[in-house]
Formats: C-alpha cells, sequence, structure tokens
C-alpha cells in the first residue's frame, strides 16, 4: 500500500467535550473505508505530538478558549489545506462559549474551576494556559473551509462530509446541518 | 366670514402694510432666538418709539430668512435689506441711519450676495416677511385666497386635476405623485376621512419643516384645507415634532386664529365645507415620522411601522382612508392653486416640478435654509448659494438625504437635484439635508456616524434593520480598534444590500446608504483603515496611539 | 371566473386563490412552503422577521409573503438564489443577536429557529455572536421569560392581546435594546391581569417562554390562535 499518495486526514480537539471525536468514531465500520483511503496523520487518539505539515483536511472539535489552542489553531490553518469546524463548539462556541455571559469571565472562570469547587488546596495554578478573554468559534480566528455542526454532529453526517470531500465535490448542508 | 369678507380683509391688511414707508422684520425663529433676537425685537421697537417713526416704520416679529448662521437676522423693506448679527445696540444704530436718514449701514449687511439668487423662494415666499402670530399678514400676502378659490369656484374633482398638473411629488422624502394619492383617498370608501400633516422631521440638522411653521404656519393650515376639500376629508392632524416648542405654539396660535375667522371649523366661510384641525406631538423617535407609525402614535400605540399594504390611503387611521402628506408639499398647494397646475410644472424639470427646500449645514460658508427649484445643481447650491468651504479647505463629499442619504464624491458635483438622478448614484432625496464635508473628515468615520444614528433610531420590529445594521455598527468598531479584515469590506457591502431590500419600512431600506455610498465613492479609506491601521484625514485610531 | 377569484403563479405553477388572500395562504393551500418565524395563523400580521420575502417579477423589490395579497396574472418565486441567501442572511442574525444555544435549550429539537437553521443550510454564523445576556424571570408559578432566546416576533404579545384578549405582554425600548415585557415592565409574578393561560408559551417559536418542568414538545400549540378564532366565528 502506498501511504504517500493518500489523502492526509488530522483530527484536533479543542475546547470540547470530545463528543464530536465519539460520534467520528460511530462511523463504525464506515471508518475502515475511510482509513482504506486516507492516511492519518494527527489525531487525539494517536501518539503524534506536534501537528505535521502538508496535511489535506484537518477536522476541529472544540472552540478556542486559551493560547495554547489559539496557537495550534493558527498552526493548524498554515498546515492544512481544508479546514473543518466539527460540531457546535467549533462552530459557535457553544457550552464552551457560556462563560462569555459572565463579567470577567476569565477571573470568575477560573475562581470557580479551582477554588470554589475544589474539594482541598484550591488554588489558580500558573502552569496552565492563560485563557482567553472570550471563547470562540474557530471562524473568528482562522479561515474555515465547511462547517459541521451539531452537538454532536451525528456519524451520518460526519461521513457524508467526509465521503464528498474525499470524492472531491463540495458537501451540501441543506437539510444536513443540525445545530444542538 | 363669507368670502367677500375675506377679500376686503386682504385689502384692508395690504393697505396697513402699504401705509408703512419701511417695515422692520425681525426673525424670532428657532434658529436667531438663541442670538437675542428678542432683545432685537424689543430694542426695534423701543427705537423707533422714541424716534418718533411709529406710523412710518413697522416692527414685525418674522419667521427665518435662511441665513441662521448669521442671526439674528433682521430684514429692512424696502428693497430687502438683510442685517446680520443684529445686536439690540446695533438696533439703534440701524433706526437712526436707515430709517431716519435713509442709508443703509452697508457694514452691517449680509455678505454673501450669491446666496439668494440662485433660490426661488415659493414655499419660503412669505418666510421673514410676515408676523406668524398674525393671520391678517398672511391674509395682506394673499393667503386664504386659493381657498376662497376652491370653495367658490372649483369642484373637488377640478381641484386634485390642478394638482395633478402641477407634477407636484411629496416632499416628505419618497417623492410619490400627490395628485395620484389625492385620487386615491378621494377613491376610497370609508368615512370619515382623515389627513394627516406630517412635521415629525426627525433627521438630525434638518430644519427646513420646523422653520415653515415658525415662519408661515397659515401657509400648511391653508394646504390641509384645500386637501381635504378635495378628498373629502372631515379631520385634520399636523403631527409634529415635540421638541419644536416655538413652532408648536406658532401653530397653535395660527389653530386658533383660523378658527376664530371661520377659515378652520364649520360651514367654513359659510359653505357647507367642515375641516377641523388638531396637533399631536411626536413621539420622540426618528421612526415616528413614517407614515404608518404616525398612525399607531395618534391611535396612542407604540409608533412603529407596520406592512404596507394596506395602504393609509385606504386603511389609515382607525381603519379609515387616510391622507398623510409632509408639510412642505401642502405648502406648495395655495400656490398651485392660484397660479394654475401648469405654471407650476414650468419649475424645476420635466418629471420633478417644483422648486424644494434644503437645510444646508456642514463644512461650508454660507449655511443655512434654501430653496431652490428642482435640477439645480449640487455645485451650484455648494458653491454659489454655500459659497464654498471655509479656510480653503478642500471639498471631500456632500451628504445628500439626511443619516440616511448617500456620500457623494466631487465627481457627482454636477449631478442636478431630483429624485431620480440622487437615487441612481446611491442618495435620497429624503427630508432634504445637505451635509458639506471637507477633507479633515474621515469617510469612514462619517459612515460609522450616520450608522450609529440608525442603529439607535430602529424601531427594532424587523430582523435586517435592527439586527443587521448592529453588525455593521460592531464591523465598524472592530476596524476602528485595528481589528479590521479586508473580507469586512465585503461583509458591509452584503449586509447593507440585504437590510436595504429586507427591511420592513424606509428606515432600514435607505439607512445603509452611506455605508454603501462611502465603500462604492471611497474604498480607498476602508482599505487604509483595515489593512495599513491608519486614517489619513487624523480622525480615528487616536485613542489607540495615547494609549 | 368568479368573483374573487384570482388567478396566479407561484413557482411557475398555476394557483387559484381568493381575493384578499395573502401570497402566504395561497402557497402554503398549494402545497408550497415558504419559511416563515413571526406569522402565525390566526394572529394579525406583523412582517418582521422577513423570511417570508418572495420575488413578484416585473418589480426589483421583494415582497413579504406573510402581508402581501395576491392579484391576478401575478408571478411569484419564492426560492430564487437571491432569497436563499438572504433567508439565510436573517437566520445567522437571529441566532447571533442572543445567546442561542441549542445543546443548552429547552427547546432543543422542538424549536422554529432551529429547524430553520437546519433546513436552509445554515452550517455557520459569519457574525459575530452577542454574548451580553438579559432578563430572565422565574417569578410566575410555572410561566418562565428568558429573554436571552427571544427573537421578538411578538407572536407572545400579539396572542395575549388579541386572543386570550388582556395584554399583559407588551415591548418596551426600540431598535437592538426592545425587550419583551410584563404589565409595565414588571415581574411576571406580581402580574394580576395575567390570566396564566399559557397561550403566550404555546406560541413561542423558540425556548424564550415555556411552562416550567413540562417538555416543549407537551407545551408547543401552533394552532392554538386560529382554533379559538374559528370557534369564536361560528
Ligand atoms: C424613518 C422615516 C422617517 C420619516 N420621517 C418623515 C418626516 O419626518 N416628515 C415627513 O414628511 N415624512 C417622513 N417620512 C416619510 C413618510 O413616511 C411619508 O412618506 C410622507 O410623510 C408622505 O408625505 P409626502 O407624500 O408629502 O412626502 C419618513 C419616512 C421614514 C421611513
Ligand atoms: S426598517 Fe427598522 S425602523 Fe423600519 S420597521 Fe424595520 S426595524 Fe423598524
Ligand atoms: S413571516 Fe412574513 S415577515 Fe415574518
Amino acid at each position: 500500500m502506498n501511504l504517500e499518495n493518500k489523502p492526509r486526514v488530522a483530527t484536533v480537539w479543542l475546547s470540547g467535550c470530545s463528543g464530536c471525536h465519539m460520534s467520528f468514531l460511530d462511523q463504525d465500520e464506515r471508518l475502515i473505508n475511510i482509513a482504506a483511503k486516507v492516511q492519518f496523520v494527527y489525531s487525539p487518539i494517536m501518539d503524534v505530538k506536534v501537528f505535521p505539515e502538508n496535511v489535506d483536511v484537518t477536522l476541529v472539535e472544540g472552540a478556542v478558549a486559551n493560547e495554547e489552542q489559539l496557537e495550534l489553531l493558527k498552526q493548524v490553518r498554515e498546515r492544512t489545506k481544508i479546514l473543518i469546524s466539527l460540531g457546535d463548539c467549533a462552530v459557535t462556541g457553544n457550552v464552551t462559549g457560556l462563560r462569555n455571559t459572565v463579567q470577567n469571565s476569565v477571573e470568575s472562570t477560573l475562581k470557580k474551576a479551582f477554588i470554589e469547587t475544589a474539594d482541598v488546596n484550591g488554588q489558580i495554578p500558573n502552569e496552565v494556559p492563560k485563557i482567553l478573554k472570550q471563547t470562540v468559534p474557530l471562524h473568528e480566528i482562522v479561515k474555515v473551509d465547511y462547517y459541521i455542526p451539531g452537538c454532536p454532529p451525528s456519524a451520518d453526517t460526519i461521513n457524508y462530509v467526509l465521503t464528498e470531500l474525499l470524492a472531491g465535490r463540495t458537501p451540501n448542508m441543506e437539510n444536513r446541518s443540525k445545530y444542538g | 366670514m363669507k368670502p367677500i369678507d375675506l377679500v376686503k380683509l386682504a385689502e384692508r391688511d395690504l393697505d396697513l402694510r402699504r401705509s408703512y414707508k419701511y417695515r422692520i422684520n425681525v426673525c424670532c425663529s428657532s434658529g436667531c432666538l438663541p442670538f437675542g433676537a428678542e432683545d432685537v425685537l424689543k430694542a426695534f421697537e423701543q427705537a423707533i418709539k422714541e424716534y418718533g417713526v411709529e406710523k412710518d416704520c413697522k416692527v414685525a416679529r418674522t419667521g427665518c430668512v435662511g441665513t441662521c448662521s448669521v442671526g439674528p437676522a433682521v430684514v429692512v423693506e424696502p428693497g430687502d435689506y438683510l442685517y446680520q448679527s443684529v445686536t439690540p445696540e446695533n438696533a439703534r444704530e440701524i433706526v437712526k441711519e436707515h430709517i431716519i436718514k435713509g442709508t443703509p449701514i452697508k457694514s452691517m449687511l449680509y455678505r454673501n450676495e450669491s446666496f439668494f439668487k440662485k433660490q426661488r423662494r415659493l414655499i419660503l415666499r412669505n418666510a421673514g416677511k410676515i408676523d406668524p402670530y398674525n393671520i391678517e399678514d398672511y391674509i395682506a400676502m394673499g393667503g386664504y385666497s386659493a381657498l376662497m378659490k376652491c370653495l367658490t369656484s372649483m369642484t373637488p374633482k377640478a381641484v386634485i386635476d390642478e394638482v395633478m398638473a402641477s407634477g407636484l411629488r411629496g416632499r416628505g422624502g419618497a417623492g410619490f405623485l400627490t395628485g395620484q394619492k389625492w385620487t386615491f383617498v378621494a377613491r376610497a370608501s370609508g368615512n370619515p376621512k382623515y389627513i394627516i400633516a406630517n412635521l415629525d422631521e426627525g433627521d438630525p440638522g434638518v430644519f427646513a419643516n420646523r422653520t415653515l411653521a415658525e415662519a408661515d404656519p397659515h401657509a400648511i393650515i391653508e394646504g390641509m384645507l384645500i386637501a381635504a376639500y378635495a378628498i373629502g376629508a372631515e379631520k385634520g392632524y399636523i403631527y409634529i415634532r415635540a421638541e419644536y416648542p416655538l413652532a408648536i405654539t406658532t401653530l397653535k396660535k395660527a389653530l386658533d386664529q383660523a378658527n376664530s375667522l371661520n377659515l378652520v371649523g364649520e360651514n367654513i366661510l359659510e359653505t357647507s365645507f367642515n375641516f377641523s384641525i388638531d396637533l399631536r406631538l411626536g413621539a420622540g423617535a426618528f421612526v415616528a415620522g413614517e407614515e404608518t407609525a404616525i398612525l399607531a402614535s395618534i391611535e396612542g400605540q407604540r409608533a412603529t411601522p407596520r406592512p404596507r399594504p394596506p395602504y393609509p390611503a385606504t386603511s389609515g387611521l382607525w381603519g379609515k382612508p387616510t391622507l398623510i402628506q409632509n408639510v412642505e408639499t401642502l405648502a406648495n398647494i395655495p400656490i398651485i392653486i392660484n397660479n394654475g397646475g401648469a405654471w407650476f410644472a414650468g419649475i424645476g424639470t420635466p418629471k420633478c416640478s417644483g422648486t424644494k427646500c434644503f437645510s444646508l449645514t456642514g463644512k461650508i460658508n454660507s449655511p443655512g435654509l434654501i430653496e431652490v427649484p428642482m435640477g439645480t445643481t449640487l455645485r451650484e447650491v455648494v458653491y454659489e448659494i454655500g459659497n464654498g468651504i471655509p479656510n480653503n479647505r478642500k471639498f471631500k463629499a456632500v451628504l445628500v438625504g439626511g443619516p440616511s442619504g448617500g456620500c457623494l464624491p466631487e465627481e457627482q458635483i454636477d449631478l442636478p437635484i431630483d429624485y431620480e438622478s440622487l437615487t441612481k448614484v446611491g442618495a435620497i432625496m429624503g427630508s432634504g439635508g445637505i451635509v458639506v464635508i471637507d477633507d479633515q473628515s474621515c469617510m469612514v468615520d462619517t459612515a460609522k456616524f450616520f450608522t450609529d444614528f440608525c442603529v439607535d433610531e430602529s424601531c427594532g420590529k424587523c430582523v435586517p434593520c435592527r439586527v443587521g445594521l448592529t453588525k455593521i455598527k460592531e464591523i465598524f468598531e472592530r476596524i476602528m480598534r485595528g481589528e479590521g479584515r479586508m473580507e469586512d469590506m465585503n461583509l458591509l457591502e452584503e449586509l447593507g444590500n440585504y437590510i436595504r431590500e429586507a427591511s420592513l419600512c424606509g428606515l432600514g431600506q435607505t439607512a445603509p446608504n452611506p455605508v454603501l455610498t462611502t465603500l462604492r465613492y471611497f474604498k480607498n479609506e476602508y482599505v487604509e483603515h483595515i489593512s495599513q491601521k491608519k486614517c489619513s484625514a487624523g480622525k480615528c485610531f487616536q485613542k489607540n496611539e495615547e494609549g | 371566473m368568479g368573483i374573487g377569484v384570482i388567478k396566479l403563479k407561484i413557482n411557475e405553477q398555476e394557483v387559484i386563490s381568493r381575493e384578499g388572500d395573502t401570497i402566504l395562504k395561497a402557497a402554503k393551500e398549494h402545497g408550497i412552503t415558504i419559511p416563515t418565524l413571526c406569522d402565525l395563523d390566526g394572529l394579525s400580521n406583523f412582517g418582521g422577521c422577513r423570511l417570508c420575502l418572495v420575488e413578484v417579477k416585473g418589480s426589483p423589490k421583494l415582497f413579504p409573503a406573510c402581508t402581501t395579497p395576491v392579484s391576478n396574472g401575478m408571478e411569484v418565486i419564492t426560492d430564487s438564489e437571491r432569497l436563499k441567501k438572504y433567508r439565510k442572511m436573517a437566520i445567522e442574525l437571529i441566532l447571533s443577536e442572543r445567546i442561542h444555544v441549542c445543546s443548552v435549550c429547552v427547546a432543543n429539537n422542538n424549536c422554529e429557529l432551529q429547524d430553520l437553521a437546519n433546513k436552509l443550510g445554515v452550517d455557520h454564523v459569519n457574525f459575530k455572536r452577542d454574548w451580553n445576556t438579559h432578563d430572565l424571570d422565574t417569578t410566575h408559578e410555572f410561566l418562565v421569560i428568558d429573554r436571552n432566546r427571544c427573537i421578538l416576533c411578538t407572536r407572545c404579545i400579539r396572542v395575549c392581546d388579541e386572543v386570550e384578549g388582556v395584554h399583559v405582554l407588551d415591548l418596551k425600548n426600540r431598535g437592538k435594546d426592545t425587550e419583551v415585557i410584563i404589565d409595565l415592565d414588571d415581574q411576571w409574578g406580581v402580574s394580576k391581569i395575567c390570566t396564566s393561560c399559557r397561550k403566550c408559551a404555546k406560541v413561542c417559536p423558540v425556548g424564550a417562554i415555556y411552562v416550567e418542568g413540562q417538555p416543549i414538545s407537551q407545551t408547543r400549540d401552533k394552532k392554538i390562535a386560529e382554533f379559538v378564532l374559528t370557534r369564536r366565528q361560528s
């Protein structure tokens, strides 16, 4: 099998619950078909540390909430031909964006997460990446080529979009996108 | 009062007017009042008393002559000598030199001679010449003779035909044929029928309707009466902006006087024609001037527009046929009846007859209220009437049509002012605001400013205007923060077109004009703001640099 | 042809309708769907959402199908590329105006806004979303108004005024600051006029007014206004 000529596909997990990745895996046996046609080069379920160069298609789950994710997303964009926003968090901010409704959301979020809800020794850690003023959907930071909304998007829709793209067609989201 | 009494009254008052050798008209309109016009009026009255020339010289409170930036303005007849920035001390001097000695004081006269040359004052014919608090002054100038002519010698149909022949189009913005509208209301079934005179004038920087009401209230009332006779209406409302206290007082006085002379009310001029008029104060929003919003407001509801059809002509106030007309449109009516529709049609352009008042403001040497024949070019308005740009600055653009008008560049300056020409280039007639912009202004900033106004004034009913304009505002804010993206220009244009085509009422349909025209004619400034975060006019990014 | 019968074309299809009917009604009767959001059978016309805009041959303007009457010889187009684009734009604008997060909304999967977004292929929103919060009122025994989800279609106001006849609900402010209010901007719990009839919750197209603890699918009743109206007339 010649891996060299197969499209290079990656999936990325930013601020999301990993539900979108679960849906991705829910493609079940259809994944085998896809796996035969592509080469997976980066994913949270693979042990690859650095996002590689020359990726053809990247599916990104989750919104951008901190500086690390911001950098990663920019890198992904630079190294990917087709970038897909996967799921409501990536597309709208969704649940991860709800903190944006709170005044001073950075401080209050950290306080809630690390002090108010801590069992013992509550303290705000310094070593985690700095969170951004607002959690934002991908397309507010970089250009996004396709969107698959849904919380999570159905495996069918993910499969449809991938199949269309791999066949060189443009997916049509009318009656297919599904928020929530 | 019988028609013949009106004629006698007119003759008597005209004789009285002619019995004075001089007449000193002191403008006491909203423009001149803040400069101390009332004191000047008193000073003149005192001066003629002291000099003992009360029999020769009449001092009158009048409305505006148009030169509002150099008030108080005083006009001495005969000869129409216009004195500018008159103080109470000057008043004595003017009486001494001009009235007693007969030599006008040259150094105090208004300097821009071309201000009046290109104007043609039909609607404003009495402005600054008669005392608006005195119905006899209006009658002396031929006032209410058109009404008398209609009531005594014309059928309602003949009146409508005359208005039709004049080609008069609505001055409230849309330019709909007035005669046609009258025909619709006349034909509509339902009783009673109503007339609403629209004096809401909510555009910032526009004051033509206010000036008209303060200077010549009876012209509006007479226009309403003739319209009522023509379409068979019994009841009229003048819907006036509550922020116009002087105009309200003036109209109230005028209505009282007209009532007491039986020119308004029942059996007008002893005919079977009845028509009563009430004032209704505006709800304090720009959108309240939209015709269906006025209906809601007068009915006691939120002043928000509703979809048309049904048009007010068939289903207006309380579901009855209603004629809604701008006050300037109405003030044209007596002129048309007196001079004939054909005569009126000969003024202006073939498709756009008559004259139009404009509030000329911004970076201009002689701002003020002007009236020009339709078809006058912007160049004539800016450079001849307005006397050009002050401080040797360069002309950059002219905003025509108020806050939702279009910003036109130098290339368009020879454009004739009429409805079609303006629409073609992305501007509108609107309520007649002309703002001159010089090279110190930034067009992106200008577009943002007017968008902000429309965001504040959107009634919130329909999605394109309520949300779309807010998004345009946010994109501007992003650009001004230095975070603009090149795609933003495209987004602004798409949003603008959507709002224009999809909005429910004229506010949303025209609100994107400043954005769309500046994108069309001044794109380079957008590019500069976005790609270089720079503003050549030095208006934007100021705070960023300091902090 | 009988009096009052109107012949027109919708999307090239010959359609017979009655004088005084709207384009929307004529289309519906012939199985042609035009997206709507503020319109509801039995309530007065509002014309605010602008989703139902259609083209009429011979005019550059767009016409709201929900309020434009049919006329003889009219040729209506309901699904041009321009209209599709504009409808998506309208949904995008509504979605960006307030806090619409389907996954945590009571109306998830029972929401007209969500349905339309999905149907029209609104796969993302090109405008920055506004996350500023609006007032939530839980003071009524079981009715809740969450203004964060309100799309200002005024169905609740109209049903309260025109069908229930009490006019508890109304609007305050204007433009982007417009809000649905209870009485003279009081809390719902203290309203003496509200009859707790739930009609507002029945007609709300989104999850802005709902009955606490009850699934939206049970509360929702889009036919209520027309039902009452028909009964009243007969
Ligand atoms: C937002 C908005 C504000 C308006 N304001 C005024 C106004 O202040 N005065 C006015 O005469 N017409 C105004 N109009 C136009 C009126 O709706 C209406 O067209 C006009 O009064 C009709 O009179 P006309 O035929 O004499 O022009 C406004 C329209 C809109 C859409
Ligand atoms: S266009 Fe604006 S002002 Fe007019 S109805 Fe719509 S929201 Fe109200
Ligand atoms: S359904 Fe027609 S405008 Fe909302």
